[in-house]
């Protein structure tokens, strides 16, 4: 078991024929991941990859010929918006959106839509997700997880990284590796994912990484709080950033005083999560 | 991207919303003749990137065209939380009844547009909203309706608005809603929205901000940022696509990805130090972006080291070597470079710059505290 992706599922990559979206897929499919179709408005009928994956013009057509059940967003950012759109009108049940700038009215009318629809998303601005040993959606380097039982959930890309590259020069592993992104208006958030390692039998253990800016590590810690029994390690970045001041990620601001990370920091430590002064020291968290 | 007030008021008047007669003037015998045109008593209003104007003496009210001059010189003059005043805008005065406080802006924790509107609206709605919340009211508006008209009608109810005015509110409330909507508006504020005594609604102060990863589709929003307004180094950094952030500290940091960024900079103040900057390469960053970021951090006579703190996923290791190798070659730096390469091709990456005279480090703690060491020492 792991959660949202494993050996099942079968994955459509939108913008499979631009440079990150040929690059990453070649990536995914030597990690094993099953990559089904690729989408390309006006590429419909070539072959990728030495003709392993077939292109198709539009989602609805790939889905019909494919059953792909999941899709991998890689295209720019003006078309993001749009290309969310039509992957939940042709009944992808899981979108990950990869891509990084989506302008934040758009993200407003896609979270909305999407909700209505009942589609899960992740993303957009993300790293993807990585159940290790199983399956690779996204960018997340495959070399730098090895399968185990923490669940990590992350605002972050490379941050991410860093946290699963230190918990393997220890010889400890992922059950499944979540990058929700940092956009102030995205898809899965933490308290979703808590959710799903609480009751996943594989994960038993779990590591959040939040950063400055908005209140949601502020309401997971109430949720660890009042609904968690599994242990949760946090590390929280922006501690030095100064107020006002847009760190890169559009979500990565603090406004108006809140989502400072002192006060994340204070809320989750009085949740019971450990909090580490630097993400290397998270291993030897998990372990006390 | 924020706007001026002069900007905003500007983008206001397009959509159909009321604004006071004027216009913005670089010098003060400039100020001196829009007065004259304008006739009557006149406000002149520095306009700086930054709130609280007025309380800084950057609003003053002149009763001629003389006393105008005067104003515009001085205020052209001031410097207001540190940036120097470089227009003003000469509006003509009004004759004030009552002042709304009126803002669509983002939620992002509801994920929706939400308007917040206030029957005491002014200089200090940040008190009310501190002290009386009860008297904002918030409005949700669903992004895929928009607002509808009821929702402005309950608006001006709730405020207690004379129903005489009800229509012309509706017809703002509309408007702020296609100017918010129609220009990707992260903000669009009016404060304060003024009933006059010959009993009017003008929008007096306008405060726009635009959402920068939504100005593809706006050029001509594009074209008013004020780079005047923003460090020098920050604009060089956005030609490249790069997030840079200047701080006060002396070591400086370049770092692919916005959180490992953010994280270094925290590591180096955990371990004594103080980081001189923000700054992100970004994901897939090629050669000549690192060159470009190493000439910013490097234009900052403060920096006495550097840390280098790249996890190669989709951006080379190998490529970001090349960069700093181009980088040292043509500026020559003479400040120590601690740097630490993860990842994506990470050896063949220290394999160049093995005669390059870097400090190398395995770990982030262990980066952070040589780049810490180096800048004592330096």
């Amino acid at each position: 078991m792991s959660i949202l992706v494993d050996k099942n599922t079968r994955l459509l990559v939108q913008g499979i024929t631009g440079n990150e979206g040929l690059f990453h897929t070649t990536q995914m499919m030597a990690y094993g991941t099953n990559v089904v179709a690729g989408v390309t408005p006006g590429k419909g009928g070539e072959w990728v990859l030495n003709g392993k994956v077939p292109v198709f013009d539009s989602v609805k057509l790939a889905v019909e010929a494919t059953g792909a059940n999941a899709s991998v967003i890689f295209v720019p950012a003006r078309f993001a918006a749009d290309a969310m759109f039509e992957a939940a009108d042709a009944g992808i049940p899981l979108i990950i959106c990869i891509t990084e700038g989506v302008a934040v009215q758009d993200m407003m009318r896609v979270r909305n839509y999407l909700d209505q629809k009942k589609v899960r998303l992740v993303g957009p601005n993300c790293p993807g997700l990585l159940t290790p040993g199983e399956a690779k959606v996204g960018i997340i380097p495959g070399n730098i997880a090895i399968p185990g039982n923490v669940g990590v959930v992350s605002r972050s890309g490379t941050l991410t990284y860093e946290v699963l590259y230190a918990l393997m020069q220890v010889g400890m592993g992922a059950s499944t590796c979540v990058g929700i992104g940092g956009d102030p208006v995205n898809g899965t958030n933490f308290i979703d994912v808590l959710d799903m390692f609480e009751h996943d039998p594989k994960t038993e253990k779990v590591v959040m990484i939040g950063e400055i800016g908005g209140t949601d590590e502020e309401k997971a810690a109430e949720f660890i709080a009042s609904k968690m029994t599994k242990p949760v390690v946090s590390f929280i970045a922006g501690q030095t950033a100064p107020p006002g001041k847009r760190m890169g990620h559009a979500g990565a601001i603090i406004e108006g005083g809140a989502g400072t990370a002192a006060d994340k920091v204070r809320a989750l430590e009085s949740a019971g999560v450990r909090v580490a002064r630097h993400p290397e020291e998270i291993p030897s968290l998990l372990l006390k | 991207m924020k706007l001026h007030e002069y900007q905003s008021k500007q983008i206001f008047s397009r959509y159909g919303i009321p604004i006071p007669k004027g216009r913005v003037a670089a010098t003060a015998s400039e100020a001196r003749q829009i007065a004259e045109e304008l006739g009557g008593r006149v406000v002149i209003k520095s306009q700086v990137l930054v709130g609280g104007r007025g309380k800084a003496g950057g609003v003053k009210l002149a009763k001629d065209p003389q006393e105008a001059e005067q104003l515009a010189t001085q205020i052209l003059g001031m410097e207001i939380k540190g940036l120097p005043v470089r227009k003003v805008l000469v509006d003509e005065a009004a004759a004030i009844d009552q002042e709304i406080y009126f803002a669509i802006t983002n939620d992002r924790a509801a994920r929706k547009p939400v308007i917040m509107a206030s029957a005491a609206g002014g200089v200090d709605i940040e008190e009310v909203a501190a002290t009386h919340p009860e008297k904002i009211i918030k409005v949700h508006i669903d992004p895929l309706l928009g607002l509808r008209d009821y929702q402005a009608r309950d608006i001006a109810a709730s405020m207690d608005l004379p129903r005489e005015y009800w229509k012309d509110f509706g017809a703002i409330a509309t408007n702020l809603w296609k100017v918010y909507s129609g220009t990707d508006a992260t903000l669009a504020e009016i404060n304060p929205l003024v009933i006059t005594k010959d009993r009017r609604m003008v929008a007096l102060d306008g405060k726009m901000m635009i959402d920068d990863n939504a100005l593809f589709r706006h050029s001509d929003l594009s074209e008013m940022r004020d780079i005047d307004e923003e460090a020098p180094a920050e604009t060089e950094a956005r030609k490249y696509g790069l997030s840079f952030i200047k701080l006060d500290g002396n070591i400086g940091c370049m770092v692919n990805g916005a959180g490992l960024a953010m994280t270094s900079m925290d590591i180096v103040k955990l371990f004594g130090g103080e980081p001189a900057n923000f700054l992100d390469i970004g994901g897939g960053a090629g050669a000549e972006t690192v060159a470009a970021a190493m000439r910013i951090i490097l234009t900052d006579p403060n920096v006495k080291a550097v840390l280098f703190n790249i996890f190669g996923g989709i951006t080379r290791c190998d490529e970001v070597a090349k960069g700093i190798l181009t980088a040292m070659a043509e500026v020559k730096p003479k400040v120590p470079m601690v740097v630490r390469l993860v990842g994506t091709n990470a050896e063949e990456g220290r394999r160049l710059l093995a005669n390059a005279n870097m400090i190398t480090a395995e770990t982030l703690a262990d980066a952070a505290q040589k780049a810490v060491a180096a800048a004592k020492g330096a």
